[in-house]
Order: structure tokens, then sequence, then C-alpha cells
């Protein structure tokens, strides 16, 4: 746990075409006496400045694993066994014309001083669970004031300032009186904006939203997702937006990292994910799910079988017990490794080649499916 | 792909409704018969999954609960002194009542297990020698003088079970039925107390009855709490709250000097079988109040459960669903309870009986024996009277082991 | 009880079959006590007067918001809890109609072979206690079938008719994935030939990647099985997959019902728009479609005055304050509760041709 940083101080503007944060083949594992569970094993993608990144894949996949393990907050049993985090720290949290560092997160202890102002004033989190983001013993706005006051110097006067206008940031009325009620007062909506609230008030570059909206219902979905775009617009904050709903990722999201089993399956830009996805997981995800926009009482395409457990995760390419192009002796043969099909467009699977990215065979993968389709 | 892209088609009009009258489930209908495509992974599963797939919950407790060394040991006590419970006299090397003023405060005789080099277990035999100031018998053991023993040795004929009769001993002395009085054809493997019993034989007998007045509050508790508690969380309404609010009052009430009172009001004349009855359902009172209480819990929660719900839209009894549905799901938890429950049971004998207000002598308790025990100058003289305390920390620990085993194994997912 | 059924009788011409169940003015209110003495201080008034028919051998949706009563109808129709008012008329193979809100415990026996459920949670709903075989097999002892033997047959058979294999039948439920545990549901359901299911939330505990096997076997079955469906979820893509009508609720009352192309393409409640243009679509090229509807949801032991929706309605006028609108048939089978349905114009959701494919 030694921590070995050799800041590399260069001027801010120096690095806006460079990625904010980026993940190089991180492997969490939780050492159980069952046995090993790779709850990720083997996720990169980069975060770049004002960008929002979606992390999708149904639930068990990994997402919230992989969160942990970037923020350094994973529970007791799981561990980090492999890969590298390396944010862009400024030198001064929270003002945006500080000079720059760059930091590798997994080389910090979970609790040293540097980590812990990094979690919060560099990269906030929004909970998946709501009501676990507050204490109910405590007013929200003393919560949000002591957040402040840890990683600014600030007093306790201007402090409180800042919490009120961050609730008014986030479209809560009457921030001056919501800011002295406790958590549970609050509506289910008003909640949600009081934890977005509480992530901006130290002016983080880096958003993790876990499944923001999974606990809420649509028409307030609806409200949330539109005041974060705003405020990311706004303050030109980078998120990385965690759900398993294809239909939030395609509404919030640039980029789109696809997990299945703890592996990246796809990650390009959200319209070529939505609108041009090469691998067969992606395919046959967004063949299965219902839309608004379909016929009614349609037969939907499915994909076979079920997602592993955990403990006996397949051989090779996670998804081959389930896929259609599944080649015997190739897909379970070894794990498939993320090639460029496209200009910012990686796919890791066997149809594809690892030398350029071209499909190996003509008549399967993504044209094959577009075929029958037609 | 999309072959099935037009609407699903209704029934045809006046479609004929399905037959009330048919008792067959389907009607022999080719479109029903024909299985629907299979769309779960091929069955290859291996014997492992296979095995665990079967398994019955009970066999998933089990399996959880043997990887506890700890409870596994302690089970294996338990199933010991349960033996002891059964039967005694097996054990005894001679009648625990059996006083000889004589034989007083004998110490414990060790077992060797080697003489000369050959498997022939023996113990040093007790000498005496009179104090000449007191006049009393000071009693040494002497490894010079050896007294053989021997397992599964015959002796005095007891009843097992009340089945059929036995006179096999576990551990006698070698030359046992020959001279009576002869000390050297005598063991005390703990010694003797102040009236010249021999401790070990009390233990025997005292384990059955400290260990039975456990068990049987113990079921007597969970049968008041099972059926106060199922009555209250099944009907609810009125009944609850009768129930609920006699839970409080018993709960509310402080034990010690109702047991205190309870115990003090017992005729001096009763028999030792009638104060044994009295304080098993004294103890049980009590006892049943926090079973009752989760029971009552149990059911609460229970009647919210989905598949509870679906077995009464199947058509379920009350009766059924709560035979079949509701307490299978909590017997687990009702055992490591009451497994739990045990201990405290025996501890709080011990306590009265050692206090004089529970067992009282004739009747032989660890309490009773522990009595022996009270002043200093009997424990400077003969420590060894303090065993039966031993073998009390010995069965609540292991209880208490088992219990937590259990609820761990029974429920692994509630910490 | 068996009165002359005399339904919410859509106008002639715009559906022939006649309803299997009809609810009225249902109304579920539960107490809130308070204190020791249990003062009865409010009443959550989680189903507010609702009127619906469910047709024979069609699938009605019921879609709203969590909390807006959705369970709470489908149980009261089940009768697996009592409603506070109402009439739950339901109409047996025979034709006899009968108002299953006034029967008790006893002689709802009769009825329960008939309208069977199907759960969300997959794995609250099946007992880990028992092995499929006792969980399927339940229903059909429970109602006379003594012989194992047949039994056996009966429940191999239903778990080929909905995708299991029949080898499964030892196995506990531990075993097995949200997915199948969903099946094996849906095989004690239909284990007494059932001629009404229920269906609350059905797929909503599901994996993205599983949800389409359920559904599509919840159409396959109702094909073959002749089934009607009261098909419950706050999912709207999914009630839109399934339906043939859709029924949408708000803080315990039924705000619009209609076909489900037509509901969907020509909404004539502001809620039911507003509920549909907050749906995020799986399409980046539609992220300024999407609108967000102001406010929160009411609370149903505090509903506002006269229309439940106006303090979020954009076309709320005075009458809409003060009068609760009735759910009124405006154009046949197009039934909405708005004082001003037949004036608004509101936009729906186009089937995209496109994602279609
Ligand atoms: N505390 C834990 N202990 C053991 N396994 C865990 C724990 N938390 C998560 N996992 C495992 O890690 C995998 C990924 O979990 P998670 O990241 O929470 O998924 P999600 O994508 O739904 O957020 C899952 O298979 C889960 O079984
Ligand atoms: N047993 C109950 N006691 C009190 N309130 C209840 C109970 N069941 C449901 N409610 C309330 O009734 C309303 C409707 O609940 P429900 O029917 O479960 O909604 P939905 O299924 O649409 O999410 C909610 O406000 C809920 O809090
Ligand atoms: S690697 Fe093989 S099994 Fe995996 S997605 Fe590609 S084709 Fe399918
Ligand atoms: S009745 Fe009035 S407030 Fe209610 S939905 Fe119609 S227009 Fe809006
Ligand atoms: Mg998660
Ligand atoms: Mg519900």
């Amino acid at each position: 746990m030694v921590t070995q940083i050799h800041p590399l101080i260069k001027p801010a503007n120096d690095l806006t075409r460079e990625p904010l944060l980026r993940v190089e083949d991180l492997k969490a594992y939780f050492f159980m006496d069952e046995g090993i569970v790779r709850a990720v094993d083997g996720v990169s993608f980069d975060v770049m400045p004002g960008k929002v990144v979606g992390i999708v894949g149904e639930s068990g996949c990994g997402k919230s694993v992989t969160m942990k393990a970037i923020l350094q907050i994973l529970e007791a049993g799981a561990k980090i066994v492999n890969g590298k985090v390396t944010l862009r720290s400024r030198i001064h949290h929270g003002d945006p014309n500080s000079a720059e560092e760059l930091i590798e997160l997994t080389h910090l202890h979970p609790n040293s001083r540097q980590m812990r102002r990094i979690r919060g004033a560099e990269i906030a989190l929004i909970p998946q669970e709501p009501m676990a983001a507050f204490s109910p013993v405590h007013t929200v706005g003393n919560q949000i004031m002591e957040t402040i006051l840890l990683h600014q110097d600030v007093s306790k006067k201007e402090a409180r300032q800042i919490a009120i206008d961050v609730f008014r940031a986030v479209g809560i009325s009457m921030p001056e009186q919501r800011i002295d009620s406790y958590s549970w007062q609050l509506s289910g909506g008003l909640r949600q904006r009081a934890i977005i609230a509480m992530a901006l008030s130290c002016n983080p570059r880096l958003l993790i939203a876990d499944e923001p909206t999974t606990a809420i219902d649509v028409t307030t979905q609806a409200q949330i997702l539109k005041l974060l775009r705003k405020l990311q617009e706004e303050r030109q904050t980078s998120i990385i937006f965690i759900t398993h709903d294809l239909g939030v990722i395609a509404q919030m999201a640039d980029e789109v990292v696809v997990m299945y089993l703890g592996m990246v399956m796809e990650k390009g830009s959200a319209m070529k994910i939505f609108k041009d996805a090469q691998h067969p997981y992606t395919q046959a995800l967004l063949r299965s799910i219902p839309s608004v926009q379909s016929h009614p009482r349609v037969k939907l395409p499915t994909i076979a079988g079920s997602i592993a457990h955990p403990f006996n995760r397949p051989k090779g390419c996670p998804f081959h017990p389930r896929c259609t192009h599944f080649m015997r002796g190739v897909c379970d043969a070894s794990q498939p490794h993320l090639v460029e099909v496209d200009e910012d467009h990686f796919v890791s699977c066997f149809l594809y080649s690892e030398a350029d990215g071209t499909k190996k065979m003509t008549k399967t993968g993504a044209a094959l499916a577009k075929e029958e389709s037609l | 792909m999309m072959d099935s892209i037009e609407p699903k088609t209704l029934q045809p009009e006046g479609a004929a409704p399905l037959e009330k009258a048919d008792p067959a489930i389907y009607p022999p209908d080719e479109a029903v018969a024909a299985p629907t495509e299979i769309f779960e992974e091929p069955l290859v599963t291996t014997q492992e999954e296979e095995r665990i797939s079967i398994a019955s919950n009970w066999t998933l407790v089990w399996w959880r609960f043997r990887k506890n060394v700890l409870a596994v040991i302690s089970t294996v006590i338990l199933l010991f002194l349960a033996i002891v419970v059964f039967i005694p006299d097996f054990f005894a090397t001679m009648d625990p009542e059996e006083t000889n003023a004589r034989l007083a405060f004998i110490p414990v005789q060790r077992i060797h297990w080697l003489d000369e080099g050959q498997l022939k277990p023996w113990v040093p035999s007790v000498v005496g020698k009179r104090d000449p100031v007191t006049l009393a018998m000071k009693w040494t053991t002497d490894e010079a003088q050896k007294t053989y023993i021997r397992f599964f040795g015959t002796s005095w004929s007891y009843s097992v079970l009340g089945i059929f009769d036995s006179n096999i001993h576990l551990v006698s002395a070698a030359k046992a039925d020959q001279a009576d009085d002869d000390l050297a054809a005598q063991i005390f493997l703990l010694g003797t107390d102040r009236l010249g019993r021999d401790q070990w034989s009390r233990l025997a007998f005292a384990t059955q009855i400290s260990m039975t007045i456990g068990m049987i509050s113990v079921i007597v508790s969970v049968v008041l709490g099972l059926l106060l508690g199922g009555i209250s969380g099944y009907f609810g309404g009125w009944i609850d709250n009768i129930i609920q609010r006699l839970i409080e009052l018993l709960q509310s009430l402080p034990t010690i000097p109702i047991w205190l009172a309870l115990t003090a009001a017992l005729p001096r004349t009763w028999s030792p079988e009638k104060v044994f009855f009295a304080i098993t359902i004294i103890l049980a009172l009590r006892g049943w109040t926090t079973l009752g209480r989760e029971v009552r819990g149990r059911f609460l929660s229970l009647r919210e459960e989905d598949f509870v719900l679906a077995a009464e839209l199947g058509g379920a009894s009350q009766a059924r669903i709560i035979v079949k549905h509701m307490i299978p799901t909590f017997t687990s938890h009702i055992i490591a309870t009451s497994t739990l429950a045990i201990p405290v049971m025996i501890v709080t004998e011990t306590s009265l009986s050692f206090l004089g207000l529970g067992m009282r002598p004739p009747a032989i308790s660890w309490g009773v024996m522990l009595q022996e025990a009270q002043n200093i100058q009997t424990l400077a003289l003969a420590p060894w009277l303090l065993t039966p305390g031993l073998i009390v920390i010995v069965a609540v620990l292991a209880f208490n082991l088992v219990g937590d085993g259990l609820r761990d194994a029974a429920d692994p997912y509630s910490h | 009880m068996s009165d002359g059924m005399q339904p919410l009788e859509p106008k002639a011409g715009a559906a022939t079959k006649s309803p299997l169940l009809e609810v009225r003015h249902l109304k579920k209110y539960f107490p809130i006590y308070k204190g020791v003495l249990r003062k009865l201080v409010n009443q959550v008034r989680a189903v507010d007067d609702v009127s619906l028919f469910v047709r024979e051998g069609e699938t009605l949706g019921l879609v709203g918001e969590s909390g807006c009563g959705k369970t709470t109808v489908s149980r009261c129709i089940l009768r697996a809890i009592d409603p506070t008012s109402g009439e739950i008329l339901f109409r047996e193979a025979d034709g006899r109609v009968t108002d299953l809100a006034a029967l008790d415990r006893r002689e709802m026996r009769r009825f329960r072979p008939q309208m069977q459920m199907i759960f969300q949670d997959p794995f609250g709903s099946l007992n880990p206690r028992m092995t499929i075989f006792e969980i399927v097999s339940e229903p059909l002892y429970v109602n006379g079938m003594r012989s194992k033997t047949e039994r056996e047959d009966h429940v191999a058979e239903l778990l080929r008719l909905v995708g299991l294999r029949t080898e499964y039948m030892a196995r506990y439920p531990h075993a097995f994935s949200g997915g199948q545990r969903q099946r094996i549901g849906i095989a004690r359901a239909l284990a007494l030939n059932p001629r009404l299911v229920v269906a609350d939330e059905p797929v909503s505990a599901l994996d993205v990647s599983v949800q389409a096997q359920v559904l599509n076997l919840m159409l396959d079955l109702q094909q073959k099985l002749n089934l009607t469906y009261l098909f419950v979820a706050h999912d709207l893509s999914v009630v839109k997959h399934i339906s043939d009508r859709v029924c949408v609720m708000y803080v315990g009352k039924l705000v619009e019902m209609a076909t489900t192309e037509e509901l969907f393409q020509a909404p004539r409640h502001p809620y039911t728009a507003a509920l549909m243009m907050a749906v995020p679509r799986p399409d980046p090229s539609s992220r300024d479609i999407i609108q967000d509807l102001p406010g929160e949801v009411a609370s149903p032991a505090n509903p506002p005055s006269g229309c439940y929706f106006h303090p979020r309605c954009q076309f709320a006028t005075e009458v809409c304050r003060t009068q609760t609108p009735e759910l009124r048939e405006i154009t046949p089978d197009h039934f909405v509760s708005c004082h001003r349905a037949e004036e608004l114009h509101l936009a729906g959701i186009k089937v995209n041709q496109e994602t279609q494919i």
C-alpha cells in the first residue's frame, strides 16, 4: 500500500484532449468461502472531460463493483487484483483553474488522506440507494455543509450559502427552508435532487451516478434525467452513468460501455451502439427489449437461457452459452479481447479479427443478423 | 426472423369456453399438448449441481452446519450428555445416595492407562490416616497401591428406558464384586463429598435431572409459544391484543424475585418428582413469551408472503397453509431458538437449586451438588466438589454453540 | 347475486365479445391508525372508485406509477384482500354472473380455480421448502386429484407447456434462475385451467434479456389455452407489448381505458400523454422528444380536490379543481375521466417501423 506518485504537474489546458479518468484492465474479485466471484474481470474505458459515459448491463454484471473499485470503497472480501485507474486531478480540489496532476488511484491506500479528498472533491457519487445516502438523524443541509467544510476552505456561513445555492441549482423550491429538513421528510423526487445537490456541492469534475433513477417512477425519472443533463451541460461535469435500462442510457450517454458478466462486450458512441451494434450480445439485447414505439402483441426475438451464476462463469467468451453465433472450439476456448472495429468503436468477440477489426467471416455477425431481420 | 409480425389473432367469434365439467386439466388438444420451444440451456448439469438442486432445505442446513467445527464438536458433547441422561446407571460406579460418613472427602483418583508398559488401566488406591487432633480421616492416594479398573463389567441391574434390564456398567473396580468394604475394591473417580457419596455417580444422575428440566421446560415453552404466538399472529384482532398484553405483563415481571417466590412457595412435603414438575412449569411460564413473540412475528410476515397467497388462491385450506407452508418455513429457526433457550433454563435451575430453592435433596441436580461447595472451607479442602460447575459450563457452552450454528445454517443471509 | 350484467357496455360495434370480468366502482381504503388507542386518523385511498372490464380471451393491461393502486386492484379482484365497496362481477363458463365482492371466504373457494395469479417476485412466490413438483401440483391436490402418478403426469405436461424440462420436477426453487422461477409460477397458475389470469408485474423483477422470453410465453399460452389476462405493470413498453386494451391509473383512479393502438397513438387524458412522453426510449436520436411532467404524484392519503391530476395538469381549468371527472366513453371503446377529453388533442407515440425490425 505504498503510495508512489510522481505528479506530472502540467498547466490546465494542456490536457483537454486527454481523458479525465482512464480505467485499464480493471479486475476486482470477491474472495469467499464458496469460491472466487470475478465480479469485474478486465474492464477498460476512458472518461473524456465534459462527457457522459454510460455503463449498461444487466444486474449482477459488475457495474457497481467497477464504480466501487474506482473509488476504492469495495466491501471487505473484495480486492482489486489487477488494473490501473488514472485520474487527472486538480491540485487545488474544487478550483476550476487549478493545475493538474496525474494520480493513479489504484496506488493510493483506500483510507489515505489523498483518496478521501479525491472522493467528494474530484469524484462524487450519487448512490443507488437514496435512503442510504443521508443519515436520518441530521438535517440534509447539515450533511451537505459537512461535506463542503471537509473539502473547501470556507466558513460555516459560506458553506450554508453554497448548500442553498446547489439546492436551488437542482431545482428544489424554497431551498432556504428545505435545507433544514430531514431526508425522510422529503418525497422521493426531492430526496433524489438533494442527493445530486450533495454530490455537486464541491464542484467535482466527475460524477458517478449508480442507477440514480432505478428506484423512482418514470415521470420523476424524466425530471431527474433532464436535470442531470442540464447540470452537466452548464458545468461541463463528466458523468459515469450506470444503469441497466437501455432507454435511460440512450437518453443520457455520449459514450456507452456494454458489460456482461464482469467484462466489456462493446463500447463506442451512443449512436454507434444503438444504431450499429456489432456485438452479438448488444444486438440481441436491443432486439429483445419491448419498446413503446413497437406494434403491440408481436412476439419479440429472445435471448436463450439465463445469465450464468457468478460462481460458474462460462469459460472463454462469457456470452457463449447464449450466443447464436457461437463457434465451437473458439468462443469456449479463450477470452476474446476488445478490438477496434470502427473509429472509437470496440467489440470483444471472435467474429472480429484481432489484427485489424474486420469481420473474420463473411456470413456471420452483424451482417448476418441484419440480413436475417430484414 | 420476425415471422410472427402480424398482431396475434384472437380466438374466433363465439369460441366455446373451456369445458368446466371436464376434470382433466387440459383437453386432448394438439395445440395444447405440443410442447413450447424449450428456451432453457441443455441439461448439462454436473453431479455436484444436480446434488445441490435436489437438496431439501434440511439437507442444505446440514451442509452448512457441518462446516462449523465448534458446533459439530458441541453436538458430539451434547449427544454424550444425552446418553448420560437416558442411562445414568450405566455410568455410575455406585449408588449415588449411599452415604458413608467414614469415606467423606476422598480426593480424585486419577486414571492411569498403562501398567508396566501394558494397557491395563488402574487408579491409585486411597489410603486413610486419622488426624490425631481432629480425629477426622484424611485421605490421600497412594501410587504404589494400584486398584485395577475394568470397562463394561457387570454389577447391579438397572432398567434401560424401561424397555429392558442391563447390569453392564461403563467402569468399575476390577474386584468390585469381591470384598465390599475393601477400599482397594472401590473407585472414586471424582472423589466423595461431605457425606462420603461418590461424586462421579452423583454427577451422572444430576446430569439426568438438570438436563431433563432444561429440555422439558423448553419443550413446554415451545408448545405454549407456538400455540399462543401462532393464534396471536394468525388470527390477529382482539385475541392477539390479549396475548400481546399477557406477554408484556409476563416479561415486565422481575424474574428472579418471581422465581424465588414461586419456588419458595412449593411445599416442603412434596416429593422430588412433584417439585421437579413444578419447577419445569415455573421456568416455562415465562420462557414461552420470547418464542411466542417470535412465532407471532413470523406468522405476521408469512401471511404477506406471495407463496402463501398463491396457496390460498390455489384453494388450500387455512389448516393446510399453516401446516404445509408457514410452520416449515420457521421450524429450523424455532429449533435454533429453543436450543439457545435450554442453557438459560439449565442455569436458572442450577442457580435456584444452589440457593436451596429449586430441587432439594435427596434429589440430585447440578445445583444441588454445587450447594455442597458453598463455603470456602470445603472448597479449599475438597476442590473436586466444583466439578458439577465445570459440567454446567460445558453443557451451556455446547448448547449455545450448537444453537448459534443452527441459526447460522438455517438463515445464512441474516447477517 | 346473479342478476343480469349491464356493464359499462361499449357502444354497439366496438366489440363483440362479452366481458369475463367487470369491476364497478371498486374502492379499497386502508385505515391509518395513530397512537396507543389506535385512533383512526386517516385513510389511504389506494383504490378510489375504479371501474373496468376484461373481455374473454383478451389482455387488459393496467399501467400506472408505483403506489397508484394496481396491486390493490388486482388483489381485490382475486379477493386476496377485501374491497371496501364496489362490485366484482365474474361470468362463469355457463354464463352465470356472480358478484365476487359479496362472497365470503368459503363461498369464494368455488371460484378460486377459475382465476389465478402470476406474481412479481420470482423468489418470494415459490415456497423454498417445496420441490417444483410439490409447488405445481399443490392446487391439483387440494382440488381433489389424489393420485400421485396422475399429478406427476399433469405437472410434467405443465412444465413442458411453460418450456421447462420435466427432469426439473424433483428440484427445489433455489436451483433456478429468475426467469425459470417465473415459468414455474406460470405453470402453477395454469394447473387448475383458469379462465382469468391476473399477472402483477410478472417481468419487472427479471433481467432485461429474460423478460422477452416470459412475455412471449404468456402470448403463446394465451393463444393455446384461450386465457384472459389482466396484466399489471408500471412499464408502458411492456404493457404495450402484451395488451389488447390498456387502462391507466393515477392515484387510485382509472383515468383512461382504450385499445392499445388508440391509447398510444391518440391518448385523450393529459396524464396518459405525459406518462408516455416521459418514457426513455432506447434511441439516442429521440432525446429531445422526452418530456418531463412537473410536480410530484399526489399522496393517496391526501388527494387533491376535483380531478386528482389537476395540480400537475397543464390543461386544468376551474372546473377541474372542484369537480371529480367521471369515467365516460367518449368514442366507442375509449373511456376517459377528464372534463376536457373531447376538446384536447394530445400527442401520442408513433409506431416506429424501424425499431420494429
Ligand atoms: N458484497 C458482495 N459479496 C459477494 N459478491 C458480491 C458482493 N457484491 C457484489 N457481488 C457480486 O459481484 C457481481 C457484480 O455485482 P454488482 O457490481 O453489484 O452488479 P451490478 O451490475 O448489478 O451493479 C455480482 O455477481 C455479485 O454476485
Ligand atoms: N396493506 C396496506 N396498508 C396500508 N396502505 C397500503 C397497503 N397496501 C397498499 N397500500 C397503499 O396503497 C397504495 C397503492 O398501493 P399498491 O396497490 O401496492 O400500488 P401499486 O401496485 O400500483 O404500486 C399505496 O399508496 C400504498 O402505500
Ligand atoms: S465471442 Fe463467440 S460466443 Fe462470444 S459473442 Fe462473439 S460469437 Fe458469440
Ligand atoms: S380533468 Fe382537468 S385537470 Fe384533470 S386531466 Fe382533465 S383537464 Fe387536466
Ligand atoms: Mg448495482
Ligand atoms: Mg404493485
